[in-house]
């Protein structure tokens, strides 16, 4: 009777510091979907964000976070995860919320600067101490003796940047000659030691199972890699020519305006543009728009001619038709 | 023994073991309903927007085709060694005293216990050419991490405590009598094995390995780390359900994992059948 009585009061006790804990926490909160390793991103960002929104209204803000893959993050948004914003890194996970449901209007690329994408990236290369294998560009992960690990384009936004980054150099480098390129990609794939199903799972087959010369992925999750093991003496190598990948947010407009959050969910991303977001994003790793910051960050990011969706394959829909959808180029370049 | 039980039963219907027949039943069914058969009709349903044509191309793509192809031949042998390997176990776990055997015991479920997932990034550390395992091997000039091998590896380690759990009991029910019988006629160990130990075993295996096997078919997490994933090589039909789900074509995906289902239900219906049968020679019914 007495444990009974005092495991009552714990109850109570419990009840008690979450409605305090309660009335302690944000007088609003904002859900972002995210892809997968943008958490510390974020994680920083949403700091930066609380604070400016305090000063501006007055509210304490709670941003939540959610990360995953970004194409299953859309999955869950159409089937009902109410995400007030959505910060991924394919343009093609934003415009199936608008095709499936009309969660985001059609002209969302319209809706802030840069195409709706403060940030970006290109893909870049990591290879062992002294880069053995001397590789420098594309051409080089085409030879014999080069074995590469990227992440399935079939299953990784990240795989389908490299694979466009390499067609974009075969075009280059063949102009107008379709069979050439197409033999190029073709090689460059069978050079493809694993491929796993997504950045992170590539990340570990190079740096801890020491598979392939040659990792490729963003720039910024290169530069991650680098910090974070510095006793391997990984090299980065940035080449000529690469692809732009775009890092785009969009207010998932339906859900924000059912959560009561439009206004908040707007300021959430226009933040990102700032001076100091964009500091902070640069401070990732991550390529920015900003003038003042570019100059700033000069020495981390190599020139490098990026190459378009537009440039490679007209649009991100065509893109998806013609080379990865099921029989489309991808498929029938790895075809045996 | 059994007729004397149903003819008890016959006898006096309304007393049953457990009281609340009707509502256990009710439970059990509406559970069936539930999670087994809404499932599948959803799958079903997905796939019932495609046309035959549709439905036949999408399952019989070349890659795909490959990807059966790997999925079975790995499984099979996965299955195989467990058949092996995992009546060893269940043999060393009934048959003898052992310090430590009680954890052993235990450990035995760790694969159920594991996430797949973790399993199949451990095995692959394990494995890989600098992992504890893989460094040995590589020095016999043999990979596993990353080649079909790997699937067969993770497979394995997943689906074994069906085969253990399946032959166990079994094994600890085997009248003792019989053998020292066999043995006191003069029968040589190899004999006793044959004769006496292995027919009343191997229904329990056959099971075993039979539920080892459908699981393999399904298995994704443990595999996908350690396969390597080459097109036509080593990838898994799980994987290409997953690639049709990344692009949001869940009709084909659906397609994909009707075929897998159809042959584990296939092949659970053909092992029921074949043990009913051969349960009814045994008992001479």
């Amino acid at each position: 009777m007495k444990t009974f009585k005092r495991a009552k009061s714990l109850v109570a006790a419990i009840v008690l510091g979450l409605g305090v804990a309660h009335t302690h926490a944000a007088d609003q909160s904002l859900l972002n979907s995210s892809y997968d390793i943008s958490r510390e991103l974020f994680a920083s960002y949403n700091e930066h964000f609380a604070a400016v929104w305090k000063e501006k209204t007055g509210n304490q803000v709670d941003v939540r976070q959610s990360h995953g893959g970004s194409s299953r993050q859309a999955q869950a948004i159409i089937e009902g995860l109410r995400a007030d914003v959505v910060t991924f890194n394919q343009v093609t996970d934003i415009d199936i919320l608008h095709q499936r449901g009309k969660l985001v209007p059609e002209d969302w690329r319209e809706q802030l600067p840069n195409s709706s994408s403060p940030y970006y990236s290109t893909m870049a290369y990591l290879v062992r101490a002294g880069n053995p294998k001397n590789i420098q560009n594309w051409d080089d992960l085409a030879r014999e003796d080069v074995s590469s690990v990227f992440p399935n384009p079939k299953t990784s936004g990240n795989g389908r940047y490299t694979y466009l980054a390499a067609y974009g150099f075969a075009q280059q480098a063949f102009p107008e000659d379709q069979e050439a390129i197409d033999g190029f990609v073709r090689t460059f794939l069978n050079r493809v030691a694993v491929f796993d199903t997504g950045g992170r799972g590539a990340t570990t087959t190079f740096v801890e199972r020491g598979i392939g010369d040659v990792l490729i992925t963003f720039e910024s999750e290169v530069n991650n890699i680098i910090a974070e093991f510095p006793d391997h003496n990984f090299e980065v190598v940035v080449p000529k020519v690469s692809f732009l990948a775009e890092f785009p947010v969009a207010v998932v407009e339906r859900h924000a305006q059912r959560n009561g959050n439009l206004e908040l969910a707007r300021a959430y991303l226009e933040e990102l543009y700032s001076e100091e977001a964009q500091r902070l994003l640069a401070g990732f790793n991550y390529r920015v728009h900003n003038e003042v910051v570019q100059q700033e960050f000069a020495d981390q990011f190599p020139a490098v001619e990026l190459l378009t969706i537009e440039q490679i394959a007209g649009s991100w829909d065509n893109a998806m038709e013609v080379h990865f959808a099921n029989g489309g180029k991808l498929d029938q370049l790895q075809r045996r | 023994m059994s007729l004397a039980i149903t003819s008890a039963i016959s006898l006096n219907p309304s007393k049953r073991v457990l009281p609340g027949f009707a509502l256990s039943l009710g439970i059990s069914l509406l559970f069936i309903s539930l999670i087994l058969l809404l499932p599948i009709t959803g799958l079903i349903v997905q796939t019932a927007g495609m046309s035959w044509n549709e439905y036949w191309s999408v399952i019989s793509d070349p890659r795909v085709v490959a990807s059966y192809r790997v999925t079975l031949w790995a499984a099979a042998w996965a299955s195989a060694f467990n058949g092996v390997v995992g009546l060893l176990l269940a043999w060393v776990l009934v048959r003898y005293e052992f310090p430590g055997k009680r954890i052993v015991d235990a450990l035995m479920d760790l694969p159920f216990a594991l996430p797949t997932a973790v399993a199949g990034i451990t095995l692959s550390a394990l494995f890989a050419e600098n992992g504890w395992y893989g460094a040995i091997l590589a020095e016999a000039g043999i990979k596993v991490a990353f080649t079909p091998l790997g699937i067969i590896v993770a497979m394995s380690f997943t689906s074994l405590p069906f085969v253990v759990r399946t032959v166990q009991p079994v094994l600890e029910d085997l009248a003792v009598e019989d053998e020292e019988a066999a043995i006191s006629m003069g029968g040589s160990d190899l004999t006793v094995f044959r004769r006496v130990i292995f027919p009343s075993l191997w229904p329990a295996l056959l099971t075993g390995v039979a539920l080892s096997f459908t699981r393999s078919l399904g298995e994704f997490g443990a595999v996908i780390f350690i396969a390597g994933n080459m097109p036509y090589i080593s990838e898994i039909t799980s994987l290409m359900i997953f690639v049709r789900l990344q692009e949001f074509d869940y009709a084909a995906a659906s397609a994909i994992a009707s075929v897998v289902l159809m042959a584990s239900l296939v092949l659970l219906f053909l092992i029921n059948i074949w043990q009913a049968f051969y349960l009814r020679r045994i008992h001479g019914r």
